[in-house]
């Protein structure tokens, strides 16, 4: 929604005979739905700024978004929601932001408007209803791009390759096994075989909630990749519900060794390594 | 997530993505965790739920699925229905048999969804869709 001229021009005057006042009621009404999360000064400042954008652009011309003079008022915009979704406010915390600016004209066009006051208000609304849905989609898209920087940590924190003993190393899986993180798996299991030079690997599935004919899949490849390079694998982590809900949809693991517990499993290996484990004997017991 | 989750009234999820067979998984736990379902049995009807989500999206070119909560009188179940408009299955004892796919996975999918639940219902026909029954019920 684009302003015409002389709309324009009369919503610069505003904003800028009454700075004052302007900001002042403005912060107010903002700061109230903040609730004191943001400091005054710094909300002042932002709107602040925000205020003299409005004015700039209504100066190289009319008032309107989507003009390429308008670029500075976006890029505040965009500034404004970009800092509110880091901050972790909400959507209406961030568009309130702006919306506000309506009630602010509503009182300085009471007191100060001429005759055109009501479509002016109309005008001047239509506007900030754009300028508002503007911040809401910057809002989404830097949340959403905080949600995708997330994932790709997640896939890249979750699945680590951990040495229990000399030549033996563990990969502890939490959460759903996708193709993706299971590419990942495998690629990080067989560079650590490679630079441990470990005979054995153990995949832990204690944290995989579900096991079905896919993730099932997945393991399997992982292991006759893991055979290939000589390194043998067990798997460890099989609770009652998924033994039985394995053995209901038919998938065989053939003769890959498996084991309940991640102990049990790093006990098989180390006596198949010929490693002994005892219980020192308690002094005086 | 869903702690108050409304067992009266079912469900629905479309299935477009993988993320999408990721969150009929977690629709389905939810209202099985919600009917009382065992945890053997709530294992086994997410497991069979993540086979046919995942067989109306590669197979079915996405769908949708409806979770619901039955009730016969003596028992309360959970009952998941899959709907797809694909091309459907020309040869049904074929898709059941173990080992069998198109797809290039181990081919149990189908025919071990059907031995993880109580009841399990299929209505497909060669350019109809797809649309699978499934009940669980508590013990």
């Amino acid at each position: 929604m684009a302003l015409t001229a002389e709309e324009s021009g009369r919503l610069a005057a505003l904003l800028s005979e009454h700075v004052d006042q302007v900001t002042q009621r403005w912060t107010e009404t903002v700061a109230a739905s903040l609730r004191g999360r943001l400091s005054q000064v710094e909300l002042r400042s932002q709107l602040q700024e925000l205020r003299q954008a409005i004015v700039t652009t209504a100066e190289n011309g009319i008032v309107d978004l989507d003009a390429e003079y308008a670029a500075e008022l976006r890029a505040v915009l965009a500034e404004l929601s970009r800092g509110r979704a880091r901050q972790g406010f909400s959507a209406t915390e961030t568009a309130i932001s702006v919306f506000a600016l309506k009630e602010v004209l509503l009182e300085l066009l009471e007191s100060h408007g001429g005759e055109s006051t009501l479509r002016d208000y109309v005008a001047f609304s239509a506007l900030i209803d754009t300028m508002g849905l503007f911040t809401f989609e910057s809002y989404v898209r830097t949340r959403e791009g905080l949600i995708a920087d997330q994932a790709e940590q997640l896939l890249e924190l979750s699945t680590p390759v951990v040495k229990l003993w000399e030549g033996v190393v563990a990969v502890p899986l939490v959460g759903t096994l996708d193709s993706a993180r299971a590419q990942v798996v495998m690629e990080r299991l067989l560079q650590t075989l490679v630079d441990t030079g470990s005979p054995y690997a153990i995949i832990d599935i204690t944290g995989v909630p579900a096991v079905d004919t896919q993730v099932a899949q997945h393991i399997l490849k992982t292991v006759v990749a893991a055979r290939l390079m000589g390194a043998d694998c067990i798997i460890s982590g099989i609770r009652p519900q998924i033994a039985q809900t394995i053995v209901a949809l038919g998938i065989e693991f053939g003769d890959i060794a498996t084991k309940a517990s991640l102990a049990d499993a790093l006990r098989h290996v180390l006596r198949l390594t010929g490693v002994e484990t005892t219980r020192r004997s308690r002094r005086g017991a | 997530m869903t702690a108050g989750i409304d067992l009266d009234q079912p469900h629905a999820q479309a299935i477009r993505s993988d993320e999408d067979v990721v969150r009929v998984r977690q629709l389905v736990r939810t209202v099985a965790v919600a009917a009382k379902l065992s945890l053997v049995d709530q294992t086994k009807l997410v497991t069979a739920a993540s086979e046919l989500a995942r067989n109306t999206l590669v197979y079915g070119g996405g769908g949708g699925v409806e979770v619901a909560t039955v009730d016969n009188g003596r028992r309360r179940g959970v009952r998941i229905i899959f709907a797809d408009s694909g091309p459907g299955i020309a040869d049904l004892n074929l898709a059941l048999t173990d080992g069998y796919t198109t797809g290039g996975g181990l081919g149990l999918g189908l025919s071990g969804a059907r031995r993880l639940v109580d009841e399990f219902d299929i209505d497909t026909g060669v350019g109809k869709g797809t649309r699978i029954t499934v009940i669980k019920w508590a013990r």
